[in-house]
């Protein structure tokens, strides 16, 4: 029997997992903020037409590029495929035999590893962003944020459970870098990193909200610039959060039982 | 003798590469998708606004084509310096200085990444579909820039590439600073540099030189003037810039590599 429950150990280690490597977290900032620039760019002649597009002014745009920006980091929206290479070299069966759920205690991990990247990879894009462009605050600060941290922590669980679903396919394709680099690229654009999804037709954004992408990023940024239909958008964002979730447990269960550990 | 020695390691990495047809051609669909992305967003814009910078939707597409392929080409080249970083903290840059070939070309032939080809072909069926929309009239002049443009292009991102992933040499984790420059600049290739403030365009337009990957040559494609008023000259200059580029490149990689002293203890 445990003494404590190690999930609030995990939690903190991702944190400080983080913080040992400040050099790393530098230069993507720096490339998050070079990007930022570029894609604020484009949205800015857009919207300079006509003053707004699809609800969103110069204010607007810059907010959704920089909290994209940020949050690309937050949600990890490219995994490192690092349980992938667990599957792939056999320490995945060390993982399955320490006294911890093992999708709760990486969950756990990751939750750290968010944390970590909201002070130092979307607080600096944001602050760059809001001192140097237009850029849309919050008109109801407090319940906004509140809601806004709700969204965040939902979106880095949805964002979670579909790496976690992509690292586990390993135990099936033995290589899951082709479907992984497929969602990669898909993630961008599906998720409302390169151009906000009130942009697209309606008909394909119907098609879009079918899918857990929105939940990634567009939401937590619609929560921030106050959008209308909030309420929708969050339940779509529990609702994936808990399905992908219960997904992935069936599927961990699925792979273990496949998994025969060689040697003694 | 040393150009016997690259040849057969292209052509060994090619055939290993060929050797998983499936998984060669999932990568390449990857690819094509990657590079699609980008189409997508110009599409989405244009569903919504009817000019941008000036420049109308197949005008846009033009440009993004030409980048396309490039990109696609140059990636395809020099894509693999990507893993400098990992070369030199693991001690295999040391193995590459002492052979006698240049470390540089060892480099680059190491991987010769053709699912790169996914990237091209969607570069170049944009602009076969735009070429006649966009109003580039079929004049044999027209048709020798359509060919020659992502040549240049090509040798001009691969400059580019060279130069910012030597930054390697001195800052770790330099790969995601370079990656700044690198992906960016297949983000402004693709669009007119009239979208893009004073300071931007100097800096990610000349300074690194992408706006003479497809905007100048498009200019002279599309036989219109330059919204920004900048001398004509420019539209023919790209072959130039890029030796230029080349010989800056060269400087930084030459510079990087003398005074590199070994990662290992």
């Amino acid at each position: 029997m445990l003494s404590a429950s190690p999930y609030p150990a995990l939690v903190r280690a991702g944190y400080r997992r983080r913080s040992v490597y400040l050099t790393a977290s530098l230069a993507g900032l720096f490339t998050n903020t070079v990007f930022g620039l570029l894609r604020v760019a484009v949205l800015l002649a857009v919207v300079a037409q006509t003053g707004s597009t699809a609800g969103y002014d110069a204010g607007g745009v810059s907010a959704f590029v920089w909290l994209g920006q940020g949050l690309i980091a937050v949600v990890m929206l490219w995994g490192d495929g690092e349980l992938s290479d667990r599957v792939r070299s056999g320490d995945i069966a060390i993982d399955l035999s320490r006294p911890w759920d093992l999708q709760l205690a990486l969950l756990a991990g990751d939750l750290g590893r968010a944390g970590h990247a909201v002070l130092f990879r979307l607080a600096p894009p944001v602050a760059f962003g809001a001192l140097l462009l237009p850029f849309r605050w919050p008109d109801d600060p407090v319940p906004t944020l509140l809601l806004f941290t709700a969204s965040t922590v939902l979106a880095v669980v949805v964002s979670f459970s579909l790496r976690f679903l992509l690292d586990l396919s390993s135990f099936w394709l033995l290589d899951s870098r082709g479907v992984r680099s497929v969602y990669n690229g898909l993630g961008g654009v599906l998720a409302g990193l390169t151009v906000p999804l009130a942009f697209f037709p309606d008909a394909l954004r119907g098609l879009l909200y079918a899918t857990p992408f929105p939940a990634i990023l567009q939401t937590p940024i619609d929560v921030f610039t106050e959008r209308d239909g909030l309420a929708e958008l969050l339940a779509h964002q529990l609702l994936w959060a808990v399905a992908l979730l219960a997904l992935g447990r069936l599927v961990l269960a699925r792979a273990t039982r496949k998994l025969v550990v060689q040697g003694g | 003798m040393a150009e016997r020695v690259y040849r057969r390691i292209v052509a060994s990495r090619v055939r290993s590469q060929l050797a998983y047809p499936v998984s060669f051609a999932l990568d390449c669909v990857a690819q094509a998708i990657g590079q699609a992305l980008e189409l997508v967003v110009i599409l989405v814009v244009f569903g919504r606004v009817q000019s941008l910078g000036g420049f109308e939707r197949d005008e846009v597409l033009l440009m993004y084509g030409l980048a396309g392929i490039a990109f696609g080409l140059a990636d395809l080249a020099v894509g693999q310096l990507d893993d400098l970083p990992r070369w030199i903290r693991t001690g295999e840059f040391d193995v590459l200085l002492v052979r006698p070939l240049g470390a540089l070309a060892q480099l680059v032939t190491s991987d010769l990444q053709l699912r790169r080809l996914g990237r091209v072909a969607v570069g170049l069926v944009v602009l076969l579909v735009v070429v006649t929309g966009a109003g580039v009239e079929p004049t044999p002049a027209n048709l020798a820039l359509l060919v020659l443009t992502p040549l240049v292009g090509t040798v001009l991102i691969s400059a580019i590439w060279v130069a910012t992933c030597a930054v390697s040499f001195w800052v770790v984790d330099g790969k995601e600073v370079a990656n700044a420059f690198t992906y960016g600049s297949s983000l402004t290739t693709s669009y007119p540099i009239t979208v893009f403030g004073p300071w931007l365009r100097r800096l990610f337009c000349f300074a690194v030189p992408s706006a003479f990957v497809a905007y100048f040559p498009a200019l002279a494609l599309l036989d219109r003037p330059d919204p920004l008023g900048l001398p004509h000259a420019l539209r023919y200059s790209s072959p130039l810039v890029a030796v230029v580029a080349v010989a800056a490149a060269a400087l930084v990689w030459r510079t990087a590599v003398r005074r590199y002293q070994g990662a290992g203890s």
